[in-house]
């Protein structure tokens, strides 16, 4: 279970204070879809920063399993995020020079898989996404919709339980974003917790829960 | 997928990016071991150039003053034989060998000649050993240029005349220059008489084109005995090696003999000196080029390619890699271009020393493979110091803030 409890988070700008998260408390039951959805600015993709151990709040607190996710070392959030969290973004973030197979071994990797399995696992991914043609493509030969499944390939390589998306159709066609959310569905059927920051109200629709942000705060 | 993976792939993608930094180590390399190993060569020549040239310091009588090297022995001041004591037990390194001499003129079947007492290096071992320490023992590498074949040990009749010592002489014993013997029509066994005593002939020299040649060698303590001298000499010539002279061998020998006069072959040896120091010098100076240069270079390109790859590197820390694996990324990228850089100079280094070497410094040149691998070194360290804040700036990047720029 993932859980913010008043959590605020500002920063310095110029020489005014923005306060991106204002005393924001959530709860993400295990197996939930959720959708944030809200207008820009409103404190969305810092949400899901913290949520994911990447970005410390100013106050209050995120747990993980009931742990509090701020209390380790940065070094031990990363650990703890290869096995932990899937991230999915906006702009897929593909390593460029790396072809697909190898962008999708990449969390393997880090993990300290072995190669043989590396190899093996990013193979049946990009089979799943549709992609078992292309595994020697780098993502510049490869179309935006393309990239997009490379990147939930590699969401999927280390089997994590929580996936967060930032927008993972904001830069997709409807045909190729309605796939995508099609995958999450599936992920989600598969017992995995989504929770995915959205424009995009189709999207949201399909999610089973939307938390609505404004000016940082939560209106349910 | 290795982190070997990461780093070529990277590497060959933007390959363009880093060549002024490659060449900056390649050439730098490049340059220091092609001047260090033709200096290193050079050095060897000369010192065997020098000690070719035979005795290379001569101790005289304080009064007395070079005018032709060859003829030092010919004067009549004298020194105690006893000095000659005190440096074969004196912890001087690099004396190769000792002749002292006493010169008499002395007519031989109506032609005025010279006769020089030597004292053969029998007798020197004798009083070596008394110590315990063998100081005719060669110091490994003195003037000796290891390797090759080219530079093949001399004669041994031309060491003999060269060396200035002769192992074994009796009393009665007497070696003739090339010229005398001529002149006196002597050979091998024959005997000469000279202040009332008849030489038994036991070698003619080759000739050497110096006063030795018109000279009739005996034994020291024959020629003190027959000329009532007492145990004196009038020089003692010295077989220095050579590196050991240009490390102050002479001002050792003047602080052992503060009553004699110490004088070398100055100005082969300040040559010597002064194309070593400049060599060394230009060495150095290559080097803190290559460290600025290099260093400047490889970090300024480190910087910019951490910059360039925020995204990647925030992506990374995304998905779980933390930062020592971002260090290592840099780390081993550094490590490969110093080692491209660093072999790819040696090998460019060592192959124009050796083909430029003997056409430039008129020396033999061989591959050093302490220097290959020293210089190598030197490109990983420089590459390695270099990229450690670029890398440490990788590192220390939030993630957060890395992702929120896209």
């Amino acid at each position: 279970m993932l859980r913010m409890e008043s959590v605020t988070h500002q920063f310095p700008h110029r020489r005014s204070t923005v306060r991106a998260l204002d005393n924001v408390s959530a709860e993400i039951p295990p197996g939930d879809f959720t959708a944030v959805v809200g207008p820009s600015g409103s404190g969305k993709s810092t949400l899901l920063l913290s949520l994911g151990g990447m970005l410390r709040p100013t106050s209050g607190a995120v747990y993980w399993n009931g742990d509090r996710v701020y209390d380790l070392a940065p070094n031990a959030r990363a650990r703890l995020r290869r096995k932990t969290v899937g991230f999915l973004f906006q702009t897929f973030n593909l390593v460029p020079y790396l072809t697909a197979e190898e962008n999708v071994q990449v969390p393997l990797f880090l993990a300290g898989a072995a190669v043989s399995l590396q190899r093996s696992r990013a193979r049946e991914l990009l089979s799943r996404v549709g992609l078992g043609d292309r595994i020697d493509h780098k993502p510049s030969e490869l179309s935006i919709g393309q990239q997009q499944r490379v990147a939930l390939a590699r969401v999927l390589s280390n089997d994590p339980q929580v996936i967060l998306a930032d927008e993972p159709t904001g830069n997709l066609d409807p045909k190729t974003g309605g796939e995508v959310i099609s995958f999450l569905e599936e992920l989600n059927r598969e017992g995995r917790t989504i929770v995915m920051v959205t424009h995009d109200p189709r999207a949201a629709e399909r999610a089973t829960r939307r938390l609505v942000l404004e000016e940082g705060r939560i209106r349910e | 997928m290795r982190l070997t993976t990461l780093v070529s792939r990277e590497l060959f993608e933007r390959r363009r990016q880093l060549l002024t930094s490659f060449l900056a180590v390649f050439l730098g390399i490049t340059a220091i071991v092609a001047i260090r190993n033709v200096t290193f060569f050079s050095e060897k020549a000369v010192a065997r150039e020098l000690d070719a040239l035979g005795a290379n310091v001569l101790i005289l009588p304080k009064s007395v003053t070079v005018q032709d090297y060859f003829q030092a022995d010919l004067h009549g001041a004298q020194i105690p034989e006893e000095y000659v004591t005190r440096l074969v037990l004196s912890d001087l390194q690099g004396l190769d060998n000792l002749s002292p001499k006493l010169s008499v003129p002395v007519e031989i079947q109506g032609h005025e000649v010279v006769l020089t007492g030597i004292l053969p290096k029998a007798e020197f071992q004798a009083k070596a050993m008394w110590k315990g320490a063998g100081i005719f023992a060669r110091p490994s590498g003195c003037g000796d240029v290891e390797g090759g074949g080219w530079l093949a040990p001399a004669p041994i009749q031309e060491t003999l005349v060269r060396r200035r010592v002769v192992e074994d002489l009796a009393a009665d014993e007497a070696l003739v220059g090339a010229d005398l013997a001529g002149l006196l029509g002597v050979v091998e066994g024959d005997t000469l008489q000279a202040l009332g005593r008849g030489f038994r002939v036991i070698a003619t020299l080759p000739e050497t084109g110096t006063v030795d040649d018109a000279r009739v060698f005996a034994h020291l303590h024959t020629v003190q005995e027959l000329t009532a001298s007492g145990s004196v000499v009038n020089a003692i010539e010295v077989v220095g090696c050579c590196s050991q002279i240009s490390q102050g061998l002479v001002a050792r020998i003047n602080s052992l003999l503060p009553d004699a006069k110490v004088v070398t072959i100055t100005q082969v040896v300040e040559t010597q000196i002064r194309t070593n120091e400049m060599m060394a010098r230009l060495s150095l100076i290559f080097l803190v080029i290559i460290v600025l240069v290099a260093g400047a270079s490889i970090a300024n390109y480190m910087y910019g390619n951490v910059d360039e790859r925020r995204r990647e590197i925030g992506t990374l820390m995304a998905l779980g890699a933390d930062s020592f694996l971002v260090v290592r990324v840099f780390l081993l990228k550094a490590l490969v271009m110093g080692l491209a850089g660093g072999i790819g100079g040696a090998l460019l280094g060592t192959a124009l020393a050796v083909v430029l070497g003997p056409r430039l410094a008129r020396v033999p040149v061989l591959p050093m493979p302490g220097l290959m691998l020293s210089a190598i070194g030197i490109a990983v360290v420089i590459a390695l110091v270099a990229s450690s804040l670029p890398a440490r700036r990788a590192a220390g990047l939030d993630p957060h803030q890395t992702l929120q720029e896209i």
